[in-house]
């Protein structure tokens, strides 16, 4: 099918919750794969994206290649969504903000309890973390954003079929949720 | 003839005294505030009730009402602006509500939700900000005050205390509690005080009470600031 809607999607420096909450569409799955197609995702397996229409973000960037995998999808997406709460503002993860990144390295991998054989990663494949976690919307331009932690399969259910059946995607009271 | 306004070309009643937002609460007609409950002087700093009087924006709780004056609420610039400043008061704290024990019973959160605010729009600060947990019963989290000062206001004129106050000017202005050790334990507070209950996000905490009611059954988890404002704050203007 040609003519099918690409939609990508990937998780950052999130937890995949958004993503399981994606799938709790759960039957209407099977409506959605009658228009969608999905390329790069942790459901396909495809590793880069390729002129798709919608790129889902979950998870803010906590390091280097993030901001790698984010840029390669606003550069091949043609909407671009924040979900979620990480994606949003940061989240959870961006709570190490308030302490150094070498003050969370030593208590990961040096002082913290439990630790053997202590040593701070260093193998020249692991991204570089960046000094402080942000949220996606000030690293590229985002479209639209699912706010909830995670958003519910509702939200997605109600912001995909808008958008694929050309409406101004909108969610209503009941769906807007920052928890 | 009893003296009027129009709020969005509705006529309004009011009495001589009666400010903007006191005639507007009292016709059932809202307007978007944290700063402001009608037991205590207006302060007119979060600017989330400007509304345009004659052509001017002001804000509604410190603005007397005068007769015939022209107000529009609803308009999208104003919901817009307001949308704005609440967005400005996520990004200039530390507000993530999955982890803050008041989501679902904040206000702060309710004005987002009712303004349909689904992004932060500004870069985050991130600030560093304190937790003062000293207190045995009640606690205080810097990281989600927006310096409303309704605790300030709360504890002078209900309590007949003076616990709390803002200090510092601008990116540096905090609240702060009247101890020498700066400390909440160290004040006279009792948790049964009205400065404990005022807050309108989840700064100032009583402990051990966070969850009683599950996230999913709290007040604008189904019912929108709007209702729930008008519902409880209404009766108290004119006390």
């Amino acid at each position: 099918m040609a003519n099918k809607i690409r939609v990508a999607t990937t998780s950052l420096a999130g937890c995949f919750g958004c993503h399981m909450s994606f799938l709790d569409i759960d039957e209407r799955m099977l409506q959605l794969v009658e228009l969608v197609e999905f390329d790069r995702s942790p459901i396909t397996d495809i590793e880069h994206c390729t002129n798709c229409d919608i790129g889902l973000i979950e998870g803010g960037v906590c390091n280097s290649e993030n901001v790698h995998v984010l840029r390669e999808f606003r550069a091949n997406c043609k909407i671009l969504v924040a979900v979620g709460a990480c994606a949003i503002n940061g989240g959870l993860p961006a709570m190490r903000n308030h302490i150094t990144l070498e003050e969370c390295l030593n208590e990961a991998y040096m002082d913290g309890i439990g630790v053997e054989n202590p040593q701070i990663p260093s193998d020249i494949e692991l991204p570089l973390l960046l000094d402080q976690v942000r949220p996606i919307h000030e690293v590229v331009k985002i479209d639209y954003f699912l706010p909830g932690c995670p958003p519910s399969a509702d939200v997605f259910w109600k912001f995909l079929t808008d958008l694929i059946e050309g409406r101004e995607p909108a969610l209503p009271y009941e769906l807007v949720h920052y928890d | 003839m009893s003296k009027t306004i129009t709020i969005d070309g509705k006529i309004i009643p009011f009495e001589d005294g009666q400010t903007i937002m006191d005639a507007a609460m009292a016709a059932g007609v809202y307007i978007p505030h944290l700063c402001h409950q009608p037991e205590f002087t207006p302060h007119g700093s979060c600017k989330l009730c400007t509304v345009n009087v004659n052509g001017r924006n002001c804000t509604a709780c410190t603005f007397p009402a005068i007769d015939g004056q022209e107000v529009l609420n609803e308009t999208q610039e104003l919901i817009d602006d307001r949308k704005k400043i609440t967005q400005m008061l996520f990004v200039e704290g530390n507000h993530f509500c999955p982890s803050c024990e008041k989501t679902g019973n904040c206000q702060l959160q309710g004005v987002a939700y009712h303004l349909n605010m689904l992004d932060n729009h500004f870069p985050l600060f991130y600030p560093d900000r304190k937790v003062d947990a000293s207190h045995t019963e009640v606690m205080i989290d810097h990281n989600r005050c927006i310096f409303c000062t309704l605790c300030v206001r709360a504890s002078q004129q209900k309590d007949g205390k003076d616990v709390f106050a803002i200090s510092g000017r601008g990116i540096d202005k905090h609240l702060i509690v009247n101890a020498q050790s700066g400390l909440l334990k160290d004040t006279d507070l009792n948790v049964t005080d009205h400065a404990c209950a005022v807050c309108p996000t989840g700064a100032i905490l009583i402990k051990r009470t966070g969850y009683q009611v599950p996230i999913g059954q709290r007040i604008y988890d189904h019912k929108q600031i709007d209702q729930v404002s008008l519902a409880t704050e209404q009766h108290k203007h004119g006390e």
